[in-house]
């Protein structure tokens, strides 16, 4: 369970996160919808502890983030995958070099890399293209890599940040059904933030609106698409 | 006006202890050669071998000039055969280390700047952060000890180019013969002299890359924000190699 509670995030004079609370059960996938640069990828990166909230406490299955030593939060960070917006793959490494990048860092044995390197290639699909390097690859196929590189760990979480953003609506669908999969298949929790309307609807159980820094409504995907909300609404109707 | 001043105080503690943060957190890295050792070769290829070009350049001129140099001074007031004991001691205790030092700062350390900045803005660094790779172990270490190791190298390599180009020109260009030109190298010469030279250029080397380091990895806001990282590391990188040029003179001469 991951849970923000009452979280105030800064830079400069910048509010990004205003009293920020929410609560991402196990199990499902929980959607942020936001605006652009409304402070949802702030959110997510709080959770691994790319940053420290100003004030508030951010907990992963009760741990508060902020508080853990460096060897706690190494090992908090392998229960958690996290694919970036842009894939963040390391340029000068291979496809498979990159996947096994978390894996070798935490001493697994060679075999099992490979092993583990290719099981998660082929839950993306891209089983071949393990020596290849990131610059040859298209956008959607770079986010298939940053996928398997999260799920390689086998963590209990999977936070998405923007998925679907840069891609064409099909490639769209492809890394829908990709998070679908993952959550059915491994059964990892998942935390998407992104704008995207269309790839919320398909991949949430539930959904929450981030706005002017706090959570403005949180519900299924059918309370959130019959809101009364008049943000929410706007939002999702897409009226200026 | 109280206000600014309170600003100013946080904002150099907070500097001090990220500073202090950064410096425990490499020094801790040092104790993991598992994650640095494999980087280290190729850092020593890309950071040493890839730099001898323009080492081996700046040498030749070096050596070029020093003697013309020397043969203008001394003509009518000191031997001549002086000319080799100049370029000689020149190149091997200062010249070389310094200006080959300045030129790979401008090489290796904007190279580094630019590499870890551009993995800074692009994530790349936070991925390695949530894959609990650890940063300074994987990307700074490496480069350190590649810049320590390499230097002295390629400074060795310059010193070598630079006195033989010194003797060629002064052959070909000056009224000067080779046995002459090397009785004055030989009769000044002192072991002191390369390895005092080799020393200094290991500890510019490891203050270039540190530099670079420091400065990419505290790259922020784009392409933009990469340039200003590179002129940085390289400004710093200059700076680190005159304040160690002074204090190795200071210690051991």
């Amino acid at each position: 369970m991951i849970r923000f509670t009452d979280v105030y995030k800064a830079f400069g004079k910048k509010v990004v996160l205003d009293g920020f609370d929410l609560l991402v059960p196990e199990g499902g996938t929980l959607v942020l919808l936001g605006y652009s640069g409304s402070g949802k990828s702030v959110a997510l990166k709080h959770i691994v502890g790319l940053l420290e909230p100003d004030a508030g406490t951010v907990e992963v299955d009760g741990k508060i983030v902020h508080d853990l030593d460096r060897d706690e939060l190494a090992e908090l960070r392998g229960q958690i995958g996290y694919v970036f917006q842009f894939a963040a793959l390391l340029d000068s490494l291979k496809v498979y070099d990159n996947v096994a990048l978390g894996l070798r860092s935490r001493g697994m044995d060679e075999d099992l890399v490979a092993e583990r390197v290719a099981s998660s290639l082929a839950v993306v699909g891209l089983e071949d293209a393990g020596d290849r390097y990131p610059a040859e690859l298209s956008g959607g196929m770079r986010k298939r890599v940053g996928i398997a590189r999260a799920i390689a760990l086998r963590p209990r979480y999977i936070l998405y940040d923007e998925p679907t953003t840069g891609l064409d609506p099909v490639t769209s669908s492809v890394i829908d059904e990709l998070m679908r999969r993952t959550r059915e298949e491994l059964g990892v929790t998942g935390l998407v933030v992104t704008h995207d309307l269309r790839s919320a609807f398909r991949v949430a159980d539930r959904i929450a609106m981030l706005y002017e820094g706090r959570v403005r409504q949180v519900g299924t995907v059918d309370e959130i698409r019959h809101t009364d909300d008049e943000v929410v609404r706007q939002f999702i109707e897409g009226r200026p | 006006m109280t206000d600014r001043l309170s600003a100013a105080g946080v904002a150099q503690l907070g500097f001090i202890r990220r500073t202090g943060r950064w410096a425990a957190d490499a020094g801790r890295a040092i104790w993991m050669p598992k994650t640095w050792g494999p980087q280290v070769v190729i850092q020593m290829r890309k950071l040493g071998v890839d730099s001898i070009p323009i080492a081996v350049f700046l040498a030749i001129f070096t050596g070029i000039v020093l003697a013309l140099l020397a043969s203008y001074i001394f003509t009518g007031a000191v031997p001549l055969y002086f000319v080799g004991a100049l370029v000689a001691k020149t190149i091997m205790m200062e010249l070389g280390p310094v200006l080959t030092g300045m030129a790979l700062a401008g090489r290796v350390g904007a190279n580094i700047a630019a590499e870890l900045g551009t993995m800074k803005v692009t994530e790349q660094v936070d991925a390695l952060e949530t894959l609990a790779v650890d940063v300074h172990a994987y990307l700074v270490v490496p480069r350190v000890v590649a810049g320590t190791l390499m230097f002295p190298v390629v400074t060795a390599m310059a010193i070598a180019v630079g006195v033989v180009s010194g003797w060629i020109t002064s052959v070909n260009l000056l009224d000067l013969s080779s046995p002459e030109f090397f009785k004055g190298v030989r009769q000044f010469y002192q072991f002191k002299d390369v390895w005092f030279g080799l020393v200094k250029s290991a500890s510019f080397g490891a203050a270039v890359a540190l530099m670079g380091a420091l400065t990419g990895l505290r790259t922020t806001g784009g392409a933009e924000g990469v340039g200003r990282a590179t002129t940085r590391a390289v400004v710093l990188g200059c700076e680190a190699i005159l304040v160690l040029d002074a204090f190795w003179a200071l210690v051991l001469l």
